[in-house]
């Protein structure tokens, strides 16, 4: 375990001693509070419409299901833009600059170098997350919305963002050149993301599993209703693990080709 | 200490190590030396369990490389051949990763990261990024990680690479003093490092092991005879070659350079004699001025350079065939 956090720690740091971290939280900081901003003016406006034409007699205008949910929904997207810029130097830049020989000829085994990188990307995620919640606790300051959607929809995004960390880590793990690594992380995971859309194309009941099942974004619905379904937690635990698994497989396979 | 059998690497069709054994026993500096490209690198990442044999062992302290690789591991210290440094942490900081790394208690990682960098004599350069070191510094910043965790054997791949002459000296005097409480495999194709740092001498050539013994060993094995080099300051139309050929027990006389009235020779005697004694009394008598005499003795370089050719040449008929 102390090995594990060894290598998370050395991740995080190396985010933050390098530009990475401050573009990566600076970026999906203003692109949040952009969204924001634009989502709740178009909440007030419409609950003032609806205000004067009930004569505020109705007045049930649902801010988690008018602002929040779309909100939410179109930060999944920034995230799927944002995260491969973090993964895509972990192993490719190891493997470039040779210190990958410092690791693997270190005592560790090949599982505790990638969970600490998994651990330090997901901690930076983690970061980039919480910069949101000041934003959020304004709506509960001045409205009052529900907090369990609130609450699932921050899970749900910080499952989805590891499942894409995963596969990052993956990706990054086939190549040298962190470039590379970052626009296939990126191709993939928008593959991931379109792939959703032919959901309501195919009929067969197998395509509709097997569309559902590699659909990431699929899944995260759900969260963003607020509903906690162990179904979908389970689903990207076993995405995450999947991908750290290829990871694996990855590593021991340059092991063998040399 | 270090024991290797039958170690053997195939890239795809291509061998890169081919049947390497050999063994250093505990507290003992051992030279690899070899042409770029003759397998030291691939040995020494096998070594370190950087990678796995494709066939044959290796077996660190005690413990298979392959089969209890994390024992192994712990008592390795490993330079690569590029110093495995991260551009974005400061020196300190980047040992106290690898001490955690190579599971230095935390309670002596902070003396023992010091003790590193005073034998490294990076000391000076702890709160500078390692991305903005001089070569020389990285190199040293390198070793510094290899000796962090005080381990049983060392393993260093071109340990002075990039160094200037004075940091060279420094560097094979610190190799020097650890060995006896570490065993020592360090590569080179530097040669002259060899005869001054190492015991033993591992010569490698196309992934095969061409010799291995001390170094003076090795000279008087490929020189079977002995051979006497002088200078001679003889006035012109002597036959000063003649009448050095003239001397008991000599077998053949080189002229090798002329300059002026000064001649150099090489002298090749029977197996076993030197005749250094007869040379000087013909020189003296004859009135000519001595101006040097000494044993000469082929340099490593050159029994380097006759081994790994006399490989090729061996190896050439196979490859027709």
């Amino acid at each position: 375990m102390s090995n594990i956090l060894a290598i998370a720690n050395k991740e995080l740091r190396s985010y933050f001693n390098s530009p990475i971290a401050y573009a990566v939280i600076g970026f999906f900081a203003f692109a949040f509070g952009f969204m924001f901003w634009v989502f709740l003016r178009g909440f007030v406006a419409e609950s003032m419409r609806m205000s004067m034409n009930q004569m505020g007699a109705g007045g049930a205008v649902n801010i988690n299901q008018m602002m929040l949910r779309p909100l939410v929904m179109q930060i999944s997207v920034i995230v799927l833009f944002m995260l491969p810029m973090v993964t895509m130097r972990t192993y490719a830049e190891e493997k470039r600059s040779g210190t990958i020989e410092l690791l693997l000829t270190a005592p560790l085994t090949d599982v505790q170098i990638i969970l600490g990188k998994f651990l330090g990307a997901i901690s930076l995620y983690a970061a980039m997350l919480l910069v949101t919640v000041p934003s959020v606790l304004v709506l509960f300051a001045y409205g009052n919305p529900d907090w369990q959607p609130v609450a699932t929809s921050y899970l749900g995004l910080f499952l989805l963002g590891s499942s894409f960390i995963a596969f990052g880590l993956f990706i990054s793990s086939l190549t040298q050149n962190q470039i590379i690594a970052g626009v296939l992380t990126f191709v993939l995971l928008l593959m991931l993301l379109l792939v959703g859309w032919l959901k309501d194309f195919v009929t067969s009941p197998w395509a509709t599993t097997a569309v559902s099942a590699v659909s990431v974004f699929e899944h995260f619905d759900d969260f963003t209703k607020g509903v906690l379904d162990t179904k979908h937690i389970a689903y990207y635990v076993s995405v995450i693990t999947f991908g750290l698994f290829l990871t694996a497989r990855s590593v021991d396979g340059e092991r063998w080709r040399g | 200490m270090i024991e290797v059998q039958h170690l053997t690497k195939q890239y795809g069709r291509v061998t890169a190590v081919d049947d390497v054994t050999f063994r250093v026993d505990k507290g003992e500096i051992l030279g690899f030396l070899g042409p770029n490209g003759a397998g030291k690198t691939t040995t020494m990442r096998i070594l370190t369990g950087y990678m796995p044999a494709t066939a044959g062992k290796a077996v660190i302290s005690g413990f298979d490389i392959f089969d209890q690789p994390l024992e192994a591991k712990r008592r390795i210290g490993y330079l690569p051949e590029t110093p495995p440094l991260y551009p974005d942490m400061t020196v300190r900081d980047y040992l106290l990763f690898v001490g955690r790394i190579r599971g230095v208690a935390s309670k002596a990682l902070r003396a023992q990261v010091d003790t590193a960098m005073e034998k490294a004599r990076v000391a000076d350069v702890a709160t500078r990024f390692c991305g903005k070191l001089s070569k020389g510094y990285k190199q040293r910043v390198g070793l510094a990680q290899a000796i962090l965790h005080n381990p049983e054997v060392l393993i260093l791949d071109e340990p002075t690479a990039g160094l200037d002459p004075k940091q060279i000296m420094e560097t094979r005097d610190l190799i020097k003093g650890l060995a006896g409480s570490h065993t020592i495999i360090l590569s080179t194709h530097i040669l002259p490092e060899v005869s001054q740092t190492c015991e033993r001498v591992v010569i490698i050539n196309k992934g095969k092991v061409v010799a291995i013994d001390t170094p003076e060993a090795l000279t008087e094995r490929i020189q079977g005879n002995q051979t006497i080099f002088v200078q001679v300051d003889a006035p012109t139309g002597v036959d000063v070659a003649g009448a050095l050929g003239g001397v008991p027990g000599v077998s053949r006389v080189t002229p090798v350079d002329q300059r002026g009235t000064l001649t150099s020779f090489e002298i090749d005697c029977h197996k076993g004699e030197d005749r250094r004694r007869e040379v000087a009394r013909l020189v003296v008598s004859s009135d000519w001025g001595l101006v040097e005499l000494r044993p000469s003795r082929l340099s490593l370089e050159e029994i380097f350079l006759q081994l790994t050719t006399d490989e090729a040449k061996s190896a050439a008929p196979d490859a027709a065939a």
